[in-house]
């Protein structure tokens, strides 16, 4: 079969050899049996496609494909209808193999075939098997217990002892004691040809405190390659120029003093100076400056700038660790460490409830070993407690809150990047934004359609479309439905403007002063139209909205927040937006270690901040604040910096993502009152020594479904 | 109650087969995916004959 669809290589380039066979795409829109069959169909229908596998779940597609380029593939799939990212294979290698997980399913594989036979056998015996049969009944009990909890408990005998020779108290040493005083006490009754045996609950402990442990292994193995996803989403690679050739190598082999070409729309990979050619250069990313720099040779760029209109040739002056990019890393480590002190609900209830189970545990043996001076029964109340008091409702409760919570956050949009990222959304109680690429798209517009004469539109639109400048692609679509008229010997003047020839004499779009004009350095975007017979026209732009921004102040307004706008930009601008979306705290002309310290003023202040941020400008504010949220389109350094990322374009499920974390720390709060409600009940029942095996197992899986239950109850609502 | 010694190894047997079901799945990576395997069971692309693989 496979040597039918084996088909010969397309491409015969050099280059093409060097591309691995294997390429990982991301759909960020894939979402029903639709999505998968018009994917697979649209590659295998490519010529040179061997095949191709969507895992949904992952929003991925894998394509064995040697020799085709995933340009290639992300075209077509564009002609399908489905946008697709390219994503790195060897960033993404480390999230494949989840062995860890693995691990911890079959654990819960053998455990929960452990209960159920254990379980069978209890069953008879509760129901009243005695003497010899009661004895068999244990002792096969016993032979499945024993080798399932040495093997399924494994994970906590592990971080119990880890926790007890680093001096500390953790969740798991009440568990592993518990465990072990069951199955040992059991042994013993069995021996003794006793009443009790607790093995289907040493065991039905495992089973579901394995549960709890894999949805929480989940939700972090899912933000992991959430990560690694982000990560690998830019692929990072370079022109090289080495004599007259060029050469497409990763930004990482980039070294000092390496001459690189720069085509418009690229990037740039490195900090350099400019030796040749001329354009302007985006800044918005670094400085939340939306207005366009005029670049010369001679100028220095840093890396993480976009070059816009000409081709550029850059000598690096400082490439991967020096650049600038990574200087400012270090900046957000100092400022994460403040972070990192944070500790979770379920942390700060384990400090007072574990040892408060140990004394307790330790306090009903003396007792009634002091009241009847029979070992065997204290130890056997002991235990008894133990098993109760199980930390169901912290090992199970808090990741099923979360993993319902995030799953549902990740439907609406939003990934959640860090464990306790919810926890801290919930409590915050002012949101600062940034202003371009976050409130905005970072993508100008033209403020008035109509003030293009219809006479002027033709030529307009035929200077507009002839060049890729952010301006002239907003006029160009402001103008849509003209014909454009035919003009002549149509140039690009990198940094000053795009020029053609009309019957009557050159025709031009572009800078002031390369038209003449007079400047007006306090307007904001504009550029200027001069056509032969014409007086020069003055056209404005404005910087768009992002789709959902109004929705989401608004919202976050009547949820009682305090709304700041913080932006690189120059005050007319910042002040248009604040007052467009009824922001009433705003401040402008704002550097990076200046965003920084507004956090921090704040937070001192005692306010709990969530910052909402894109550029590199952000990244220490992003950092410093309770919480943060990053759009997709933001720099790598700004969404490595937050703990939730945006994956569409519309900012409504930041507003949402807020009432999800305030609602999830409830259910999460709900769930301790419940184990807490529990254990008032069933405690004093084991202290006066009732606590048969029948109860202990009834106690223990109606907390846990509750519980369990409980956290599900949160992806209901709107959806 | 000599059925005993049939039944519990018969329990015990069905049980591990199970067991062993569950663990052949999980080494044949099915869990990989799960979303998609639900809905590629709507897709009628392969209803004629059996993708190649």
């Amino acid at each position: 079969m496979t040597a039918i669809l084996h088909q010969p290589r397309l491409g015969a380039c050099p280059a093409c050899d060097a591309a691995p066979d294997r390429i990982i795409l991301s759909l960020p829109d894939a979402h029903c049996a639709l999505c998968i069959t018009q994917v697979e169909e649209a590659l295998s229908a490519l010529p040179g496609v061997r095949s191709a596998r969507v895992n949904l779940t992952l929003r991925r597609v894998t394509v064995d494909a040697p020799g085709l380029s995933p340009d290639a593939l992300i075209a077509c799939l564009a002609r399908a209808g489905h946008p697709a990212h390219e994503l790195d294979p060897d960033a993404l290698a480390s999230t494949t193999a989840d062995r860890a997980g693995r691990d911890l399913l079959m654990r819960i594989g053998v455990s929960g075939f452990a209960m159920m036979n254990i379980m069978v056998l209890s069953v008879a015996v509760w129901s009243g098997a005695d003497a010899a049969t009661r004895d068999l009944f244990h002792w096969v009990s016993a032979a499945i217990a024993l080798p399932t909890v040495a093997f399924a408990g494994t994970p906590f005998f592990a971080s119990a002892w880890r926790s007890l020779r680093a001096g500390r108290l953790g969740m798991d040493v009440p568990i592993s004691l518990a465990l072990i005083l069951a199955s040992a006490i059991s042994l013993f009754e069995t021996a003794h040809s006793g009443h009790h045996a607790y093995f289907d609950a040493a065991v039905m402990l495992c089973f579901f405190l394995l549960i709890g442990r894999y949805l929480d292994h989940r939700t972090r193995a899912i933000a992991r390659s959430a990560a690694a996803e982000l990560t690998a989403l830019e692929v990072p690679r370079a022109t090289l120029l080495s004599g007259v050739v060029e050469r497409v190598v990763p930004v990482a082999e980039l070294r000092a003093g390496d001459m690189i070409r720069l085509r418009p729309g690229n990037r740039v990979p490195a900090d350099g100076i400019v030796t040749d050619g001329r354009s302007e250069i985006d800044r918005s990313l670094l400085t939340g400056e939306t207005l366009p720099v005029p670049t010369a040779p001679g100028m220095a760029l840093s890396a993480g700038e976009v070059n816009l209109t000409g081709p550029l040739i850059l000598r690096v002056t400082a490439a991967g660790p020096d650049s600038s990019l990574a200087r400012l890393t270090a900046l957000v480590e100092a400022a994460e460490t403040a972070r990192g002190r944070y500790t979770s609900l379920a942390e700060r209830a384990a400090k007072g409830y574990s040892p408060a189970v140990h004394a307790l545990a330790a306090a009903s043996f003396a007792g009634w070993f002091w009241a009847t001076g029979d070992m065997r029964v204290a130890v056997n109340i002991a235990a008894a407690v133990l098993i109760i008091t199980c930390p169901c409702a912290l090992g199970l409760a808090v990741p099923a809150v979360v993993t319902a919570a995030s799953g549902r956050l990740f439907r609406r949009g939003l990934l959640i990047k860090d464990g306790t990222a919810l926890e801290r959304l919930a409590q915050t109680d002012t949101v600062v934004f940034d202003k371009t690429g976050t409130l905005t798209m970072g993508m100008p517009r033209l403020v008035d359609a109509d003030a293009v004469p219809p006479a002027l539109r033709p030529v307009a639109l035929a200077l507009a479309k002839g060049s890729a400048h952010p301006l002239a692609r907003a006029l160009a679509s402001a103008l849509e439905g003209t014909v454009p008229a035919a003009l002549t010997d149509l140039r690009e003047h990198p940094g000053l403007g795009i020029e053609g020839t009309t019957p009557d004499g050159p025709a031009r779009l572009g800078r002031a002063e390369w038209l003449g004009c007079p400047e007006d350095p306090g307007a904001g975007l504009q550029t200027w139209l001069s056509v032969p017979g014409h007086a020069p026209l003055r056209l404005d732009f404005q910087d768009r909205l992002r789709p959902g921004a109004g929705e989401c102040v608004s919202r976050l307004r009547l949820q009682g927040m305090r709304v700041i706008l913080l932006s690189g930009d120059r005050a007319a601008p910042v002040a248009d937006l604040a007052g467009q979306l009824g922001i009433a705290e705003w401040h402008a002309g704002i550097d990076p270690a200046g965003k920084e310290a507004m956090i921090a003023a704040l937070s001192d202040a005692g306010a709990r901040v969530l910052m909402v941020g894109d550029g590199l400008n952000d990244t220490a504010a992003l950092a410093r604040a309770h919480a943060s949220i990053s759009p997709a389109s933001a720099l790598d350094a700004a969404r490595v910096a937050s703990d939730m990322v945006l994956t569409g374009q519309d900012l409504t499920p930041v507003a949402q993502a807020l009432r999800v974390a305030r609602q999830s720390t409830r259910r999460i709060r709900e769930n301790f009152a419940i184990s807490f409600g529990y254990n008032v009940v069933a405690v004093p029942v084991a202290l006066i020594g009732l606590a048969t095996p029948l109860l202990a197992a009834l106690a223990m899986s109606i907390s846990s479904v509750t519980v369990t239950l409980n956290a599900l109850r949160l992806d209901r609502g709107d959806r | 109650m000599d059925i005993l010694a049939i039944l519990i190894p018969v329990s015990l047997g069905l049980g591990a087969v199970g067991l062993g079901a569950f663990l052949w799945a999980l080494r044949h990576r099915q869990f990989d995916d799960p979303n998609g395997d639900g809905q590629r069971v709507l897709s009628d692309r392969w209803d004629d004959r059996p993708p190649p693989d």
